[in-house]
């Protein structure tokens, strides 16, 4: 790999952009997934959050990487409401902490980043893998970036591995009890459907593989 | 979808206009961040309570916004989370001084959004407490769970607690109450029709003509059991059983009883199934002393019921009984 994948303000830019579009494509979707086994306003509560956002990118566009996503986190936590707000709130806050002040990121400050977001969904969540919430998308992909940075892989490559396994973390969803969020609040009715935050969290992980660069 | 709305992303603005318009004497309305406050915030020495919650269950929380009750609400969306920033600046708005009160209903949202409000205001120097409510016997409280949610006890806690912070009591009293009232109230709810989030435009879920769903808590969330339809009396004796099995209650214990209805039950079908609560507490020697009866905590219009009783003592009673005047409760004063 060279120096010329290095991630820019301006690719962080576009990754948000990117996946405010996708949120707002699905948003009905995910709002139905919500309904079966929630109340109804995970894709509302994204798209409202994510529509708030990207009027505001303008403004830190001349800023850092760090800049850019401490942005989404305060604009996503003060517009989104309900678990989620907070949630990637805090996911985006702890991604441009692990990040903070660096102009580019290369492929291990890109990992360290989203091992960040991780950390941050597990600690304002208190859910682990398995209690059927946007963590069992999360964790296989940040695994998979990791297996693919430690493997000498390009930016390309680990994050298309993150996309995959966060694609594949999600379906994993669909059989297992909820033990957390509203689902838990269902029992064994929660089986038999995917969970809304891991669909949005794989849609996440796609809008970020296509940050193919050089 | 048939309601009386305008645009659907207009509903909770365009209610707060109107709460805001109907009740200027006793309430003032911040729109940006959205919250509502006591006319006379903030009150000097006194503790503050606030709560919130999504939209979608007036009366609650605005509606119990005054004198005897809390000092601000802050609104979410219908059925979602409210965010930090309106609840720092609600706790910042009402501070008097003496600690600001968190009452949060146990839904994963409200409690992390509550909590990140809470950081941030004592980071501003506030000094803040959190109780959540977590009075549904419908969910399991186990490990596999996200706990019980919070339903008709947070009614009564914001009612007792208020009363308390009016007569002067400090932040741990009014907290230590809190939790009393949380550990000697449980409820359970049952929904005959699901409800129409008005931006998602249908049901949440749709029951046939002779099916209702028992355990439900007031997201239109399906409950824990789909069944065949029954007679009041039924259902009132699958509300009650279970409360009663998770709060032993017995002979010349003192109790409210509350029966709350969902938003499209009219209240004459309200009181058939009081009267049959009433009627199943007192076969077990339980003295029901106080009452309330009404939509107080609803589910937009799905129509259904849900029991809650709290275990008196005389403290709790006489809480219960101290003046309170806000939009929706009003009384003693
Ligand atoms: N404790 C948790 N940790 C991680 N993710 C969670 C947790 N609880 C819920 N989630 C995720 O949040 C998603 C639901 O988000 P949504 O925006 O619908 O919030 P909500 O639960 O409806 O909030 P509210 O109760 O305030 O309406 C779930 O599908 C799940 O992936
Ligand atoms: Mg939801």
């Amino acid at each position: 790999m060279s120096v010329g994948v290095a991630v820019t303000t301006a690719d962080v830019v576009g990754f948000v952009e990117r996946y405010a579009a996708v949120v707002a494509e699905h948003r009905q979707r995910l709002t139905k997934l919500d309904a079966a086994i929630g109340d109804g306003d995970h894709g509302e509560n994204l798209d409202r959050g994510f529509r708030a956002t990207v009027p505001k990118l303008a403004e830190v566009a001349d800023g850092t990487p760090a800049d850019v996503l401490k942005t989404v986190a305060t604009t996503l936590i003060a517009k989104v409401g309900g678990a989620a707000g907070p949630l990637y709130g805090t996911a985006f806050l702890r991604a441009g902490s692990a990040v903070a002040g660096r102009v580019e990121l290369d492929e291990t400050a890109v990992v360290a980043a989203l091992d960040a977001a991780l950390e941050g969904l597990k600690a304002r969540g208190k859910a682990d893998v398995g209690d059927k919430t946007m963590i069992d998308a999360w964790t296989p992909a940040v695994a998979a970036a990791h297996a693919a940075l430690d493997g000498g892989k390009d930016l390309p490559a680990i994050l298309a591995g993150a996309a995959a396994a966060a694609e594949t973390g999600r379906d994993e969803t669909i059989p297992l009890v909820a033990r957390k969020g509203r689902a838990s609040y269902l029992g064994e009715r929660s089986a038999g459907h995917v969970d809304p935050g891991a669909t949005s969290s794989a849609l996440l992980f796609g809008a970020l593989r296509c940050e193919d660069k050089g | 979808m048939k309601k009386l709305i305008n645009d659907p992303s207009d509903v909770v603005a365009e209610a707060l206009r109107g709460m805001e318009a109907a009740h200027g004497d006793l309430i003032r309305v911040n729109h940006d961040p959205a919250y509502i406050v006591r006319a006379d915030a903030p009150v000097a020495g006194k503790v503050a309570i606030v709560s919130g919650g999504g939209s979608g269950h007036e009366p609650m929380h605005g509606g119990f916004v005054g004198r005897g009750m809390l000092d601000a609400a802050c609104p979410g969306a219908v059925f979602t989370s409210p965010t930090p920033d309106q609840m720092q600046a609600a706790t910042t708005a009402v501070d008097g001084g003496a600690g600001v009160l968190h009452i949060v209903k146990n839904y994963t949202g409200d409690v992390v959004n509550f909590e990140m409000a809470a950081e941030l205001a004592e980071a501003e120097g506030a000094s803040v407490r959190q109780v959540v409510i977590d009075d549904d016997v419908a969910v399991k409280d186990s490990l596999y769970t996200a706990g019980r949610r919070g339903v008709g006890a947070t009614v009564l806690a914001e009612k007792i607690c208020g009363g308390a912070a009016e007569r002067g009591d400090d932040l741990d009293g009014v907290v230590a109450l809190c939790e009393r009232v949380n550990a000697n109230a449980r409820s359970m709810g049952m929904a005959l029709t699901s409800c129409t989030v008005p931006h998602a435009g249908e049901p949440t879920f749709t029951l046939g003509e002779d099916e209702m769903e028992i355990g439900i808590g007031i997201h239109g969330e399906p409950g824990r059991e789909r069944m065949p339809l029954e007679p009041a009396d039924r259902i009132v004796a699958r509300l009650l059983d279970p409360i009663m099995e998770d709060m032993p209650l017995g002979d010349g214990d003192e109790a409210l009883l509350f029966v709350n209805g969902m938003g499209g039950t009219p209240l004459i079908e309200l009181y058939i199934a009081y009267r049959r609560a009433a009627e199943l507490l007192g076969e077990r020697g339980v003295r029901v002393t106080r009452s309330l009866v009404g939509p107080w905590m609803t589910a937009l219009e799905m129509a259904g019921a849900s029991v809650t009783v709290l275990k008196l003592d005389a403290e709790l009673t006489e809480l219960w009984d101290a003046p309170v005047v806000t939009p929706a409760l009003r009384r003693g004063a």
